[in-house]
Formats: C-alpha cells, sequence, structure tokens
C-alpha cells in the first residue's frame, strides 16, 4: 500500500521529526558507536585485534554453535508447523504456546536449566561425569542453551505462513497419488521456502549473538569455551575497549547482513511482514 | 484418497506419543552424536601421561590473574618440557572469584584452581567434596605463595584528598568497589574496612557496621569482579576511588597511566592471601596429579615468584620480597584470622544471606 | 461417490481436520503422527524437561521457605526493577513506536526504507554488543550521557538505564506489530469521518485507536515479555546496586554463586510464571485480534 500524502500539517512533521529523532538516537546510534570505537585507533589496530587467536577461536565456536542450532531448529520448526498448521487437534494454541515460551524466558534462567539437569549436581550429573561425558562448561551445553533460547524462530515464521496458505495443494497432491512425503517436498517447501529463509536468518542472528545463557554454561576458558560475545565482554574486562568493539563489529555487520536480507526478502514477498499471528 | 474413517483423535494422540519414542531415539543418538564430536572442545583429554603427547591443564582463577598465569604458564611450561620433555597446554578461566568455584562444583573440570580466598576454595570440599578438608596445609604459607592487599586508586593528583577509610564516608565522595556476594577482592575490601573502623578507638561490631554502611551508600555501581570495578573506574570514569587489590592498582598505574591515576596506601589495611590448590578428584580421574602438583609448587620457585612480583604480588620469598621492596610499601595489616575468627566466621557473619552485607543494603 | 464428495466438502472447511462431529475425525495429509510426535519429543526434551527443572528445585523449598525466599526485600525489589522498567520501557515504546509505525506507513520521506530497515536492528544485534554500546554512549563521558550529565540527569548506572536499554530491545515488536494493521486501515472511513466534520483528533480517537488497539497491546506484551528477562543488554548499564539498580536475572545469578540453588530457582520460577501468562495472554490477543479483522471485512 503506497503512503499517501496526508495534509502536510505541522503537527504531522513534527510527529514525523520526533519519529525519526527517537529511531536514530535510540537504535541507530549504538550501532554507530560500535564501529567509531573499533577504528578508534586506527585499522592497524583493528585487524590485530581480529587476527588474535582468542578471537580467532571465539568466532569459530560460535560459528560451530550456529551451525549445529539453526539446523536443529530448522527441522523443528518445519516439523511443528506442519502438525500445527496442516490439522486441526485440540490443544493447539496450547502447543503454540509452548512453543513461544523459550521467547519470554530470561536467558539466565534458560542457562541455570541446563546446569540443574546436566551439570555436576544436577539429575544426570553422575552419571556423565563417570561416563566422562562433558555437557555442561563444555561445547554441547553451549548448544544446548542457545538451542533453547533460540528454539522458537523458526516455527513462529512458519506457522502463520502455512496457515495462510491452507491445504488445499497439498490435498491434491496427495489425490493425485504423491505421497506424503513428496508433496512436502514438492508443494509445501517451495512455497514455504522465502519463510524459511526469514526465520533461519533470525534464528542465525540470535544464536551467534546470544549472551545470557552461554554465560551461564560456558566455564569461560579462554580459547576453548568462550563464544564471541563472551570474548567480548571479556576483552572489555581487560581494558581494551578497541578489541571488544573490534570484535562487537564482526557481530554487528552480520546484524547489518541479517538487516538487509531481511528487507530484501520482504520487498519481495510482502506475506513475509511480521504481522498478527497464529491463526486458530 | 486416503481417508482414516476409523481414527479418534484419541488414538491419534496415542499414535503420536507412541512416534514420540521415534523421536526420542533420534534425539538421544544425535545429542551423544555431537558430544561425541566436541569431546576435542571440552577440556579433558584421553591422552595418557606419555612423554610427547600434550597434557592440557586447566586452571580456573579469579579475576585480576589474567596476565599474570598468561605469563606463568609460559614459564611453567618451558621448565615442565625441559625437565620431563612433556608439552603443556595450560588453559585459563577468569571470573569472579565465587563463581569460579561455582562452576568447578558444578562440574568445569579444573586440574587446579587458585581462587582469591580461602573460602572460595573451601568450598570445593563443603559442598562439592572434591578435595580433601586439609587442603590448605599441603603448600607453604597456608597455600598461599603470593600475598596481596587492599589499596585505593584515585584521579591523579588525589583532588578530593584522600587519605585514609574515613575519607571514604565523606558525603562528596564516590566509591568504587565490587559485589562481595560474587567477587572475592570485594570481600577483602569489606573486611579491611570493617578492620579499620573497629580498629578506631571506642570500636565496636556495631560502629564498623554503621561505618561500612556509610561507606556503600557511596557506591553507585556495584560491578561482579574486581576486574569489572576496575574497568569501570578506570574506562568509564566513574567514581572519586577504586577500592583495589595492591596489584590491580599497581597494574592500572603502570599499564594505564601513571599521569591518570595514583595510590593512596591507607592506614592499616588487611592481609589478602588469595590461595591455590590442586582438585584432587579431577587430577585423578584425568591422571594429571603429577603435572598439576609441579604446576602449584612452582609458584614457590624463585622463577614463580619473580614472575608475581612482576606482576604486584608480594611474594612470599624473602630474597625476591627484598628485591621488589620498593613498590611495595611497608603498611599494617591484619588477617582474617586475628581479626575475623577465620573466614567460616567471616562469611557466616558478614556475607551470607542474613549478614552484615543484607542488613546494610536491606535498611537503606 | 457422494461420500467422498460430502468428505472433500467437509474438509475443504478447515485446514485438513475435523468435520463438523467430532467423533469422526480424518486426516487428509499424512505425517500427523509423525510430526506431532517429534514435536512433542523435542519440545519435551529441549523446552519442558529441563524447565521442569527449575520447578521441581524450588519445589523443595516447601511454600514457606518459597515464599519467604522470594518476599526478600532484596528479591522483591529486583523483580520490581525488572517488570517496572519493562512496563516503563513498552508504554514509552507504545508512544513512539506508535508514532513510528505511523511514520513510515502513511508518509513518504527521504530514507524510509533504510529507517524501515533499521527498526529491526535490536532484535538482529547481539545483546552483549548493545549492551556494551549502551553503556559507552550514555555514561557520563559517552556521546550521549556527557550531555546529559550536567543537566543532572544520570542514565548509566541507574534504573533510569535500565530503562533505556529495555526501551532499545523492546521498540522492534510494537512497531512490526503495527505497521500491517496501521497499512490495512481503510482510509475511506477515515475520510468519510473528516468529511462529516470531526478534527484530526477525533478522528484519530474514534476511528484509528479502537481499530488499532489490540495490535498495540499486542506488541507492547511481546516488547514487555522479552524485556523482564533480558540480561546482556542491560547488565552493562545497570549499576547492580542492590536494592535500587539490580535486575531480577542477576538476582538469580548472585543466589546460584551462593550455592543456593533452591533459592534461585524459586525467583526463576515466578519469572517462569510470569511469561507463561504473558504467553498465553499475547496468543489470546492475537486470537482475538485475528476474529475481530475476520468479521470486520
Amino acid at each position: 500500500m503506497t503512503p499517501t500524502r496526508l495534509p502536510a500539517g505541522l503537527a504531522g512533521t513534527l510527529l514525523l521529526i520526533v519519529a525519526l529523532l527517537y529511531l536514530g538516537v535510540l537504535v541507530a546510534l549504538p550501532l554507530v558507536v560500535v564501529f567509531v570505537e573499533a577504528l578508534a585507533k586506527g585499522t592497524t589496530a583493528y585487524l590485530a585485534a581480529l587476527a588474535d587467536p582468542d578471537t580467532r577461536s571465539a568466532l569459530r565456536l560460535t560459528l560451530v554453535v550456529a551451525s549445529v542450532t539453526v539446523p536443529l531448529n530448522l527441522v523443528f520448526g518445519v516439523t511443528a508447523s506442519w502438525a500445527i498448521a496442516k490439522f486441526d487437534f485440540r490443544g493447539k494454541n496450547m502447543l503454540i504456546t509452548l512453543i513461544d515460551l523459550p521467547f519470554a524466558v530470561s536467558p539466565v534462567i534458560a542457562g541455570l536449566i541446563y546446569v540443574l539437569v546436566f551439570g555436576a549436581r544436577g539429575w544426570f550429573g553422575p552419571w556423565l561425569t563417570a561416563h566422562n561425558i562433558h555437557i555442561i562448561f563444555a561445547v554441547p551445553g553451549i548448544i544446548l542453551a542457545t538451542t533453547f533460547v533460540t528454539f522458537p524462530f523458526v516455527a513462529r515464521e512458519l506457522i502463520p505462513l502455512m496457515q495462510a496458505q491452507g491445504t488445499e495443494e497439498e490435498q491434491t497432491a496427495i489425490s493425485l497419488g504423491a505421497s506424503g512425503w513428496q508433496a512436502f517436498r514438492h508443494v509445501t517447501l517451495p512455497n514455504i521456502r522465502w519463510g524459511l529463509l526469514y526465520g533461519v536468518l533470525l534464528c542465525n542472528a540470535r544464536a551467534m549473538g546470544e549472551f545470557g545463557a552461554v554465560s551461564v554454561v560456558s566455564g569461560h576458558i579462554r580459547g576453548l569455551t568462550n563464544t564471541l560475545p563472551l570474548h567480548i565482554e571479556i576483552l572489555h574486562n581487560e581494558y581494551n575497549p578497541v578489541a571488544a568493539f573490534s570484535s562487537a563489529s564482526i557481530l554487528a555487520l552480520l546484524a547489518l547482513v541479517t538487516l538487509i536480507a531481511k528487507a530484501l526478502l520482504e520487498r519481495r514477498h510482502p506475506e513475509l511482514r511480521p504481522g498478527i499471528a497464529h491463526q486458530a | 484418497m486416503k481417508t482414516n474413517f476409523a481414527d479418534s483423535s484419541r488414538t491419534l494422540t496415542i499414535r503420536a506419543l507412541a512416534n514420540a519414542r521415534r523421536g526420542w531415539i533420534a534425539l538421544a543418538t544425535a545429542a551423544i552424536m555431537v558430544s561425541a564430536c566436541s569431546e576435542s572442545g571440552s577440556p579433558s583429554t584421553h591422552a595418557p601421561d606419555a612423554p610427547g603427547t600434550a597434557i592440557k591443564l586447566l586452571n580456573v582463577s579469579y579475576d585480576p590473574t589474567r596476565e599474570f598465569y598468561a605469563d606463568y604458564n609460559k614459564a611453567f611450561a618451558a621448565y615442565w618440557k625441559q625437565k620431563t620433555g612433556q608439552v603443556i597446554i595450560m588453559q585459563q578461566s577468569h571470573g569472579g572469584s565465587g563463581k569460579q568455584a561455582r562452576a568447578v562444583v558444578d562440574g568445569l573440570e579444573a586440574d587446579v584452581v587458585t581462587l582469591a580466598l580461602a573460602y572460595d576454595v573451601d568450598a570445593l570440599n563443603r559442598e562439592g567434596q572434591l578435595i580433601p578438608a586439609n587442603w590448605s596445609s599441603r603448600l607453604p604459607d597456608n597455600s598461599s605463595p603470593y600475598t596481596s592487599t587492599i589499596v585505593f586508586l584515585v584521579r591523579k593528583g588525589n583532588p578530593k584528598n584522600i587519605r585514609d577509610w574515613n575519607d571514604l564516608v565523606r558525603p562528596d565522595i564516590q566509591v568504587i568497589t565490587p559485589n562481595p556476594k560474587t567477587s572475592g577482592g570485594a570481600r577483602w575490601n569489606y573486611l579491611a574496612a570493617w578492620a579499620y573502623a573497629k580498629g578506631l578507638k571506642g570500636g565496636s561490631d556495631a560502629s564498623a557496621e554503621a561505618f561500612v554502611k556509610a561507606l556503600y551508600k557511596n557506591v553507585p555501581v556495584l560491578d561482579s569482579g574486581s576486574r569489572g570495578a576496575t574497568v569501570t573506574f578506570v574506562e568509564r570514569g566513574i567514581g572519586d576511588v577504586l577500592i583495589a587489590w595492591e596489584n590491580e592498582a599497581l597494574m592500572a598505574y603502570s599499564q594505564l597511566g601513571a599521569d591518570k591515576f595514583d595510590i593512596v596506601t591507607p592506614s592499616i589495611s588487611i592481609l589478602a592471601e588469595p590461595p591455590v590448590s590442586v582438585v584432587d578428584k579431577v587430577v585423578d580421574r584425568r591422571s594429571t596429579r603429577a603435572v598439576a602438583e609441579a604446576y602449584v609448587q612452582y609458584l614457590y620457585s624463585h622463577e614463580g615468584q619473580e614472575i608475581a612480583a612482576r606482576h604486584f604480588y608480594r611474594p612470599r620469598d624473602a630474597g625476591v620480597a627484598q628485591e621488589h621492596a620498593a613498590q611495595f610499601p611497608a603498611l599494617p595489616m591484619v588477617t582474617v584470622g586475628e581479626a575475623f575468627g577465620g573466614w567460616s566466621k567471616a562469611q557466616a557473619a558478614h556475607f551470607a544471606d542474613g549478614g552484615s552485607f543484607d542488613r546494610i543494603y536491606s535498611a537503606q | 461417490m457422494t461420500n467422498v464428495a460430502s468428505a472433500i466438502d467437509r474438509t475443504t472447511d478447515r485446514a485438513g481436520g475435523y468435520p463438523a462431529r467430532r467423533n469422526r475425525a480424518f486426516r487428509v495429509l499424512p505425517g500427523f503422527g509423525l510430526t506431532m510426535g517429534v514435536t512433542l519429543a523435542y519440545l519435551s526434551l529441549i523446552v519442558l524437561i529441563p524447565l521442569s527443572a527449575a520447578f521441581l528445585r524450588s519445589g523443595t523449598l516447601g511454600p514457606r521457605q518459597f515464599w519467604h525466599v522470594v518476599s526478600a526485600p532484596r528479591v522483591l525489589a529486583s523483580l520490581r526493577l525488572s517488570f517496572g522498567a519493562s512496563l516503563v520501557a513498552a508504554l514509552v515504546n507504545a508512544v513512539f513506536g506508535f508514532i513510528i509505525a505511523w511514520a513510515l506507513t502513511r508518509r513518504r520521506f527521504p530514507l524510509r526504507r533504510i529507517f524501515d530497515a533499521i527498526i529491526d536492528l535490536p532484535f538482529a544485534l547481539p545483546t552483549a554488543v548493545a549492551g556494551i554500546a549502551l553503556a559507552a554512549l550514555y555514561s557520563s563521558n559517552g556521546w550521549i550521557g556527557r550531555w546529559l550529565e550536567p543537566l543532572g540527569i544520570k542514565v548509566a548506572y541507574t534504573p533510569l538505564g535500565v530503562v533505556v536499554a529495555l526501551c532499545f530491545i523492546g521498540l522492534p515488536f510494537v512497531v512490526r506489530t503495527l505497521q500491517p494493521v496501521l497499512a490495512d486501515l481503510d482510509r475511506e472511513v477515515e475520510r468519510a469521518a473528516e468529511t462529516l466534520g470531526a478534527s484530526r483528533v477525533q478522528t484519530f480517537r474514534w476511528v484509528v485507536l479502537p481499530t488499532v488497539w489490540p495490535a498495540l497491546l499486542t506488541g507492547c506484551a511481546l516488547a514487555f515479555s522479552r524485556s523482564v528477562g533480558e540480561y546482556g543488554s542491560v547488565i552493562f548499564i545497570a549499576g547492580n546496586v542492590p536494592m535500587v539498580s539490580e535486575i531480577a536475572p542477576l538476582m538469580i545469578m548472585t543466589k546460584l554463586e551462593q550455592y543456593q540453588y533452591a533459592e534461585a530457582t524459586a525467583i526463576a520460577v515466578v519469572m517462569l510464571l510470569a511469561s507463561f501468562g504473558l504467553m498465553l495472554l499475547i496468543n489470546g490477543l492475537q486470537l482475538w485480534t485475528q476474529r475481530r479483522q475476520r468479521t470486520r471485512s
């Protein structure tokens, strides 16, 4: 819908300026400050900070975690959306609420519950220690905590999309003799692929940036169990604002890429615009 | 067209739950696979103690020791290689002392802990049964190879003219000190202030509590670790005075600007003894006891003491202390044992729930 | 044949589900068993069972001790701060978010697309990065802080700083929930109101607002629920002074560090119950808005 020009009253323009100021100061400025502080000592210092081995391993760990978490939640998202959008059953709303639950849970709590379950004094602690399996304070724990936090992202995107698309096409395919899997692959998947991409983008951005939950379950072992956000905190605490903001700029760049990709996707596929979700 | 006329919703739910079993098995397999794959990402290794294979040791330490252990680890690795031919890879973790102790209890596989106060190392015995109760007598000097104390870091020129503890309760002063519930350094700070007030003429526990309360009223932000507090003071420019470990203050002074800060030594302070220990249960499981014990013992060696002094810790070795006497001013110090009856009593009286720190904050 | 025809009729009524009579459910599409199974298993494994650990652990306290822990002054203060600051931030974002959504859907101005994209930044930017950036900006030697300090406004290390950080976090939720609804508004009704003599304010109050406010409420609830548990963006700018600027997640961490697991979970349970309630509310709101939109169109 193209925006039309309202009679350009003074009040209207003032409101517009207020809106843009709020946006600029509150939202845009933090992004700017990241890059300015990162480059405060020049590009050599910036590149040196990025080449630091601990930074490199933090980046690697972040990528590893994201590469496990995102596909897991992707598969789950698609599965859950199929079950929810294509069928009717009792308790659907409760299921949707439960899926959305991690979204509203504090990241610290997310980390805490995994310590309670897998920590040395937790439910499985003694068994895990006896078998020399490391979950908490090792990479699997970080993956679990991140999976929890990013749990609903793909599902939240796909459910309204698949609900809006209905089931006619799949039913037609089935009636023409396709198996369920074929119907999914050749009918549903092409329809939802942009929504899928959208959800994956958001899930990835959150997975790579998760801080609170990982802070509780990581052991903060330098070069080993520090993700990039944790590493940024460490640098911040080592009187090294330039290095901290340099590492932060990597994640900020990722955020920008996510934003641009998101905007492009939305332009081409306006049905992806987040709106009122979750029809019954 | 496929239809399932016979299925009722109940049957379908039961089928779904039955199918859930498939899901569980698949997920469990995946979890185990992921965990097995990332064995290399965890600090434990199954490499035997054969010469030539690298041994990984994890040192879980408190906040301000980052630079010290970075240097010490290099020295120890060189020493051990030369002595036994084994290659050591040291891994470090840093954070608030209490927080780190809790992580070790919860399963962080530390071969060695080097924490800020004996109470936190005690927790490994008390809460986790990871070390024996007599751990502190296994190494000389209460298992504290170096000591430190508490001093003040102020802005250059000391514009607010801060000379001693009583200046910290002036209404125009803002004090930076971390949160004693999570930071070891903060607890030393707290007890040092308490000891000062109690040691005044006519001082008592009651007057000491009033003093400390007035002091904390001047604290605008409580970081969770000593390093966070230093960053707040140094980088953020908050506060007029930072109550800090002597080694932190000296490091901030030398690294970040003798032209920005001054160090003020108060009239009385506390002897801070950050202890070290091998974590028995872990080293026995990982078969790294020999190396771990050598690691902590080397801290008492001449080279270890030299590195400590270089990083502004007061060495125990008399010879090394003599050489570096200039940077460590003489300062009357009390100990936790004399002034507070030991850490257990001090913790219970001040930092546990319902202790004096809680009273200070709830009444404000 | 008629059976099949009527069966088709019934199935196209809703998404492949129950016909009008509940006792005859049939599925046209396959895969319900498998997908539901995996969904439930994964949900239980990753979300429900670990969450239950928190509830079970706090259960070991017993009701009186639980209440004692949760009603301790310091804990109450931290809950008050977390919930209070989130509420204030949600309300501030309600106002400004509305204005921004309005501007983006109704007016054309230079760089509109860029401003539109920027709104999602708090959603995409990692919380720790936002945290150090906001702390740098609003501290007394920061770009913004240095202008506000002389005016006597301290942002960093005060509850105000917490509110600012939460405004940052919550803005995209409000704007993105409002935009489609504002875009869908029927302009004819507004113009009709104006031709009938209503002032701009009246048109707004009686025509626009009633249509839009469920979406506004939903957006605010989303922002609120996200803000209550927020840790990374807030922890760098909050003062962490007990009773004053200590957020509830930090309180949980503190309890944890003191080996008081049960007490930490007690606070967690309070927050979880609030989160769960909020999610129910939000989903209910969204359902209600659906129905309203359907009856209107």
